[in-house]
């Protein structure tokens, strides 16, 4: 699952020291703050941006901090994660994509006949 | 850098001077009517030939890509096309470019012209393979970048494909500012332009447009080089449009007089584009037809004044596919011809193999992309999290596709099916925003005759559309 942020995080309580790459959160448009052709579902939730930096002073998970962007520039917001993994991979294979390959080399006459042997696979 | 109020509403009404300072054109001098704007004459306010551009190109290795013949798949569909029909499938690799798409090309115009403009950095609002090519293009010119990312739902979820194209910013020295669904990622955007004066790199430049013209004139010169022949067809994924208009405007100048420029799109038929809800059911990021339909039918709806990219001019016709066809044939190129692509950017080498049955065995249809895979950027990572939002993935018939509820990945080759997007509807649809637009002012003859050219039809089918339109009123 590419779930980034780990809401649970905010119950911790220890101290994370300035200098640590971080991540923050803010919401930049409230619910009735939402821009008028924004369908009905979207208009009831923030319009929210999580951005990456380095913490400027000690703070605690949950806490309105400041950070440094790796552009040097300063942001502002709720510090919900130190240095989060990137939660996405290659997944498992999916069982609906398996046999495709074999499907179409089976369809292309098999590769042991373009190689000239008399093939040991259907 | 900023001279008033940061509220939505007071920037948003600053739009059009943020936008003009932070690209340097003013686009106002183009301006000839209600509708009409004299779009070569912008075009040549790039400033750089095509050679030019080349040249700025090479500085920072994009281009001159592979152009690879897939014939183990261009003989599968021989295998099931009628006698003497199944063209030659060739495919520009552009997955070769420095970050792994044709992207680069649109990026690193946009980002020389802002170091030699002097801008302190760049910025790009996209969630796709763009931003990736942005950060890596002001990588190599020590260029300052931000890249602002339509990535989550209100749930913190995002497709596997966007954080990976999030990721790959990052790993370029980008700052990624990532929002939650919304067009107001626009204002946010807007917001950080005004802020830092950095230059807008967007898609919808003159510069962002004539650095695909490259790509075209490649796929021009090295299919008449590689076969004998320019391409009969060529098959572009299409979303915002700036791969067609740049494909085809690259195509005439390598002498293409005959080649057809087919859009391919993936169909979200059904899915909001600005819904949190359907935000992760799409299985898709780009290619699809909720930018592919919109922009055909009205491009200046980008971050820019006047948009660059104007496909209706260009497309000779636009098909539509299913996302399962488009996952089936990303595994065929990787079974069949070692190639691990896309899966996005496939969308039109699913198309090309309905395509080159209907047609003659010695012509030659050219895809003109690839993109690179990875993490996150691969079928299964897609599917698998398509089959966590609730869509079913199954094989079968893929006109039983339903996107946002069903990927029906096809059992046979024959089942992939190119579907007709009627371009006669696109135009109407073109000229009613058009109307739409002007409000109350009257379109001149100069407005009807620029939307002939702009939807490539005639005067006499404009008019014909606006009568309809209006209960039987012409233009004045």
């Amino acid at each position: 699952m590419a779930k980034v942020v780990d809401r649970s995080a905010s119950e911790n309580t220890t101290r994370v020291p300035a200098g640590e790459y971080v991540q923050i959160h803010s919401v930049v448009l409230k619910p009735g703050e939402r821009a008028p052709q924004v369908p009905e579902d979207t208009q009831k939730v923030p319009l929210e941006l999580r951005l990456k930096g380095y913490l400027d002073h000690d703070a605690h998970i949950g806490e309105e901090v400041t950070i440094t962007t790796v552009l040097g520039r300063k942001a502002r917001g709720r510090l919900v994660a130190v240095n989060p993994p990137y939660p996405h991979n290659f997944a498992r294979p999916v069982p609906e994509l398996l046999h495709i390959g074999e499907e179409l080399w089976r369809l292309l006459g098999a590769r042991d006949d373009r190689d000239g042997r008399e093939g040991d696979q259907a | 850098m900023t001279t008033s109020g940061t509220s939505y509403a007071e920037v948003m009404a600053r739009r059009q001077d943020i936008m003009k300072s932070a690209v340097g054109i003013d686009y106002e001098k183009f301006e000839t009517g209600a509708i009409a704007f004299d779009y070569e004459g912008m075009m040549d306010e790039v400033g750089y030939t095509l050679e030019e551009i080349h040249g700025i190109q090479e500085e920072t290795s994009v281009g001159r890509t592979p152009l690879v013949e897939v014939r183990n798949i261009t003989e599968l569909v021989r295998r099931i096309s009628a006698p003497g029909k199944g063209a030659r499938i060739l495919v520009k690799d552009e997955s070769a470019n420095p970050s792994g798409s044709f992207k680069d090309r649109r990026a690193s115009v946009s980002v020389y012209c802002a170091k030699k403009k002097g801008y302190p950095g760049v910025i790009a609002a996209t969630s796709g393979n763009y931003g990736a090519a942005v950060a890596s293009q002001a990588a190599k010119r020590g260029v300052e970048c931000i890249i602002v990312q339509e990535t989550y739902d209100s749930r913190g979820l995002g497709q596997p494909e966007i954080i990976e194209k999030g990721r790959a910013c990052e790993a370029y020295g980008a700052e990624v500012h990532q929002l939650t669904v919304g067009p107001e990622l626009f204002y946010v955007f807007l917001r950080l332009l005004d802020e830092t004066g950095f230059f807008n790199a967007s898609l919808y430049t003159p510069f962002s447009i004539a650095g695909i013209e490259t790509l075209g004139y490649e796929v021009g010169t090295e299919t008449l080089r590689a076969t004998g022949r320019y391409p009969d067809a060529v098959i572009v994924t299409h979303a915002g449009g700036g791969n067609v208009t740049g494909t085809a405007r690259g195509l005439r100048k390598a002498g293409c007089r005959h080649t057809q420029v087919i859009a391919a799109s993936v169909d979200l038929s059904g899915l909001h584009m600005a819904s949190d809800t359907d935000f992760n059911r799409k299985s898709f990021t780009t290619g699809h037809t909720g930018f592919g339909i919109p922009f055909a039918t009205w491009p200046d709806r980008a971050d820019v004044p006047r948009n660059a990219a104007r496909p209706l001019r260009y497309m000779d016709r636009y098909v539509t596919m299913t996302q399962g066809e488009v996952f089936y044939v990303t595994e065929m190129l990787a079974k069949l011809e070692g190639m691990e692509r896309g899966p996005a950017g496939n969308t039109s080498l699913a198309a090309a193999i309905a395509i080159a049955r209907e047609m003659d065995r010695d012509q030659v249809v050219v895809v003109q992309e690839t993109e690179y895979t990875g993490a996150g950027k691969h079928p299964y990572a897609q599917l698998a999290f398509a089959r966590e939002m609730g869509v079913e993935v199954r094989r079968g018939d893929p006109h039983d596709n339903l996107p946002g509820r069903r990927i029906v990945i096809p059992e046979h080759p024959s089942q992939i099916h190119a579907k007709e997007v009627p371009l006669a509807d696109i135009r109407r649809s073109y000229i009613r925003n058009a109307m739409s637009h002007a409000k109350a002012r009257k379109l001149s003859t100069e407005d009807v005759r620029f939307l002939a050219e702009d939807t490539n039809s005639t005067v006499a089918f404009v008019e014909g559309t606006i009568r309809d339109l209006e209960g039987g009123e012409g233009p004045a």
